[in-house]
């Protein structure tokens, strides 16, 4: 044991002095109470130590025990469909041992090492392992097999594997012999949040995260083991939008880290997920779920790891061959976490009081996600989504402006568009992807293969709203001609009709990329079938009156994901109407000059 | 407790003595285990109708008032106090906690509580503006663990108010420097937000526990500004704010409600069918949505000039008018149950049809 004795306590920061070999990043026990630390700063004999719970009640003096090691968790079957503490203490088992109310130095394991799992062994004795060599199978919810990995990086033949049956999380399952030495491998094993795990070779990302939200699918897409970013004010719909990529996003598991975040939301993701279906898989959304919670009265040294924990969770089971993907909310408290403890450390700050090494923290962060191939072969990614809250909204701030130089995504959401309850409040004049053109060929060969046109037409189209919309505010929407009227009128039902999406409403809550695309179609339809009448001199206000436009805006209530041909139905109606208006202009004494068109 | 008077480190100060009988807790409380907690869903009706029909007020949440120096913020909150129908449930109290506060306030709501006979369920913690800016530290730590035992010992339903987070800021502030701390923005020390979170963060509900804690805290916006960061801090961690507007309440709407800057995050899943009524939703959604284009249309008309406008813009126009007098705008002593608030508004949607 290495031992050292407490000289300052200064919030979550303490400092211990004496005789004990610590090294850096170690992981160790205060106090009397035997509060998690982690060893940040060496100096001689002085130990700066940050604490991962409330540090009232400390005196100089006590002992800090090292342990020796960095911190780390514990990975195993158990995982899924629980809740953790920012370093991945089951909250629930802690609720029972201490009641609705956290106390100090509850240190309880990660894993339930006393429930037993239904092991299935999937190599034999004799052949060949290396690191993370799958040894067996668990299955760990009714979605998620858990598959047990060799989680020493040496190559050597399984000398023992245990029969099919039930053990325990500690059991030795698996006995690997290199040489003559023989390592025991049980379902467990740990692993420190600072080092990301390693894989072979990192890919490129070639595949959406679909989330079945129309401004992300099709606007603004996100890709498998890609990075993005979910920036604004209070207000703005940052969590209701993360809740929704986590309910609906078609990873096979999804992480989702509460970062300094309310309690009464995490609450609600506890009472909704088990209730939700997952559309891919038919059962809970919960038994794919894995929550990090560290509400914002919790300790702030937590707050900071929550992160790394998240990630080392999300690795762990990327190794395995899941996509899975994480949600961060909020990225800005956890910088905010940084920069709490560097001021207690009386480091020098840099912009706005954050640590010069923000910026090289937060690459860290997005550099763990990724596509990979693991030294098992399998293929995995982890995708990484970050919302960041930034200080009245103003996203020059240094979170904001560091965290877009490291993700290929941005959804930026506006308080505008949220004040007028256009939710998503995605503005899409600010956000982009830069995976558009990576995932075309994906889209092209399993949606439609005019489906990147479609999207560049809408693109199109918002933007000459934008400048209509500038023009319009200083000489009034009158004076416009027809067809800029009719993009003003068929982006207004591209806003409220396609954009907007309803998290409340059962339909339209998730909807198909299929049927995003349908809906893509139906009002470029429209928009070029209105345009040829109004070429040829029809007023927009005879179009306007058909009430095709606002027909359209309620479909997206009507239309169920199995009856997509009510699409090609309402298609067919435009046609018609639009025929019928022109007829009526063409039987006009004077309307002659209609005769000519087809 | 009830019924009585403490200071800011809750020492009686009505004169009636020491509370006998007492326990004593640690006034930083402990943190609700976050899978321990109830999600809140129970509405409550404050008979006010921009709060009820918008920004919902629910049983177990957090919902600040922000507003400016010279507004009359507590006339609001006591309206609320006074109208919210958590005052029907038996087990029903009130904890007041004062930082800061001038001798005026601090009477005006004594006495509000006294009219209404309500006196006997209110614990209040004063602290006001001549006491020692250190105790302002401890007051609503003192005021919320009074609540806590309140609200999960004896399993009642308790509104906290606490007046003035600003000067709760200030003094945390002022400590801070003293300290010699690094300063954060504006000088306020790095882990306000952490601070500030763990007030904020003690209402909630606890599952198989009947009692709930509900605040109400109440901050000026120095200057006005919304992204100072005290109210910035505040929006973060709270469910929602309601923000008090100076132009409306110069024009003489009351209460005067910036409905647009305002939000309840809690509303979506109180209202409905099985709380407020069906309709709720899609007619508050409506109330927003078009509230938000009379804006545009008012900007446009400064430039325009009103006579220019469309026909439907100009519907706006009135329909802007129609909202401020007619829907926000209610006498203080006017109770609107829920029904009234939805059916009014429908009323001024017509317009617009």
């Amino acid at each position: 044991m290495q031992n050292k004795n407490i000289i300052s306590v200064n919030g979550p920061v303490i400092e211990a002095e004496g005789e004990g070999d610590f090294s850096m990043h170690d992981m160790v026990y205060v106090g009397k109470d035997q509060i998690i630390g982690e060893v940040i700063k060496l100096n001689k004999d002085v130990a700066t130590i940050q604490v991962y719970e409330d540090t009232t009640g400390l005196k100089i003096g006590e002992e800090v025990i090292g342990t020796e090691a960095p911190l780390s968790i514990m990975l195993g079957p158990g995982i899924v469909g629980n809740v953790f503490d920012g370093i991945a203490r089951p909250l629930k088992e802690i609720e029972k041992k201490v009641g609705y109310f956290l106390e100090k130095g509850c240190n309880i394991d990660t894993i339930n090492i006393e429930k037993s799992w239904h092991f299935r062994p999937v190599v034999s004795v004799g052949d060949t392992a290396s690191l993370n060599t799958v040894l067996g199978e668990v299955k760990e919810t009714k979605v998620v097999i858990n598959k047990i990995m060799n989680p020493f990086d040496i190559k050597g033949n399984v000398s023992f594997i245990a029969e099919e049956g039930e053990y325990k999380a500690k059991d030795i399952i698996a006995k690997i012999k290199v040489d003559d030495k023989e390592y025991e491998i049980s379902m467990v094993q740990k692993w420190p949040v600072r080092t990301g795990r390693p894989y072979k070779e990192r890919l490129m990302t070639s595949e959406p995260l679909i989330t079945g939200q129309r401004v992300i699918d099709i606007m603004f897409p996100m890709a498998k083991g890609g990075t993005a970013m979910i920036p604004g004010g209070f207000g703005t719909g940052k969590t209701m939008l993360q809740h929704q990529i986590a309910k609906w996003s078609d990873a096979d598991i999804i992480v989702y880290i509460g970062c300094g975040e309310r309690g009464n939301e995490m609450t609600e993701v506890l009472e909704d997920f088990p209730k939700l279906i997952d559309p891919k898989t038919g059962n809970a959304l919960m038994e794919r779920t894995i929550l990090i919670a560290n509400t914002s009265n919790m300790p702030v040294a937590a707050r900071e790891t929550s992160i790394y924990t998240g990630i080392t969770i999300a690795e762990y089971y990327r190794d395995m061959g899941y996509n899975v993907a994480i949600m961060a909310d909020s990225t800005s408290r956890w910088a905010e976490a940084l920069r709490e403890i560097s001021g207690r450390l009386e480091e020098m700050p840099a912009e706005e009081g954050y640590p010069s090494y923000l910026p090289s923290r937060l690459s860290g962060v997005y550099g763990r996600a990724g596509m990979v191939r693991g030294y098992n072969g399998k293929i995995g990614s982890v995708s990484m989504i970050g919302a960041v809250s930034p200080q009245g909204s103003d996203f020059s701030e240094p979170v904001t402006q560091n965290t877009k130089r490291f993700v290929h995504v941005f959804w930026g959401l506006d308080k505008e568009l949220a004040y007028s309850r256009h939710y998503p409040a995605v503005n899409w004049k600010i956000s982009y992807s830069e995976y558009i053109d990576k995932l075309r060929k994906w889209y092209e060969e399993n949606v439609d293969e005019n489906f990147s046109n479609n999207r560049i037409e809408i693109v199109k189209l918002l933007q000459e709203e934008n400048e209509l919309q500038e023009i319009a505010k200083v000489v009034g929407q009158d004076v416009l001609s027809d067809s800029k009227k009719l993009i003003l009128e068929t982006c207004s039902a591209i806003r409220s009709g396609f954009l907007q999406q309803s998290a409340m409403n059962e339909i339209d809550t998730y909807v198909p990329i299929k049927k995003q695309f349908r809906m893509m179609k139906s009002i470029l339809n429209l928009y070029k079938e209105s345009l040829k009448l109004i070429e040829i001199g029809i007023p927009i206000s005879r179009i306007k009156e058909l009430g095709l436009f606002d027909e359209y805006v309620s479909l997206k209530f009507k239309i169920e994901d199995e009856n997509l041909y009510k699409f090609d139905n309402y298609d067919n109606r435009v046609k018609k109407m639009l025929e019928g208006l022109l007829n009526e202009y063409r039987n006009h004494p004077l309307g002659t000059a209609f005769n000519n068109y087809k | 407790m009830l019924g009585r008077v403490f200071n800011g480190i809750g020492e009686p100060i009505d004169g009636l003595g020491d509370v006998e009988n007492y326990i004593s807790r640690d006034i930083n409380g402990v943190q609700m285990n976050p899978v321990s907690r109830k999600y809140p869903r129970n509405f409550i009706e404050t008979g006010i109708s921009a709060i009820d029909g918008l920004m919902t007020l629910i049983r177990g949440q957090k919902l600040p008032i922000f507003s400016g120096s010279g507004i009359n913020h507590n006339a609001l909150a006591e309206q609320i106090i006074r109208q919210s129908n958590i005052k029907d449930a038996d087990e029903f109290a009130i904890v007041f906690g004062l930082m800061g506060a001038e001798y005026e306030t601090a009477e005006f709501f004594k006495r509000s509580f006294e009219e209404n006979g309500v006196l006997s369920k209110v614990v209040t913690f004063q602290n006001l503006s001549n006491d020692p800016s250190i105790e302002r530290i401890l007051t609503p730590k003192v005021a919320l663990t009074c609540a806590e035992y309140l609200a999960f010992d004896l399993e009642m339903q308790v509104l906290v108010i606490l007046t003035d987070m600003t000067s709760y800021a200030e003094a945390l502030r002022e400590v801070s420097t003293l300290k010699g701390e690094i300063p954060s923005r504006k000088g306020y020390p790095g882990y306000l937000y952490s601070d500030l979170a763990s007030i904020y963060e003690r209402a909630g509900m606890l599952k198989d526990k009947k009692g709930s804690i509900t605040q109400i805290p109440i901050l000026t916006m120095p200057n006005d500004d919304i992204s100072h960061p005290i109210p910035d801090l505040t929006g973060y961690i709270t469910e929602g704010q309601i923000v008090l507007n100076r132009e409306l309440y110069q024009k003489g709407v009351n209460p005067p409600i910036n409905i647009l800057d305002s939000l309840s995050r809690l509303m979506k899943d109180g209202i409905g069918r099985e709380y407020t009524r069906e309709d709720h939703r899609e007619i508050s959604d409506k109330l927003f949505a078009s509230y938000s284009k009379v804006q545009d249309v008012r900007a446009l008309a400064k430039v325009l000039g009103e006579n220019d406008l469309s026909d439907d813009d100009k519907k706006y126009l009135e329909f802007g008018e129609m909202f401020e007098n007619e829907f926000l705008n209610q006498d203080s002593n006017e109770h609107r149950d829920i029904n009234q608030t939805l059916d009014i508004a429908l009323e001024i949607l017509k317009l617009l049809d």
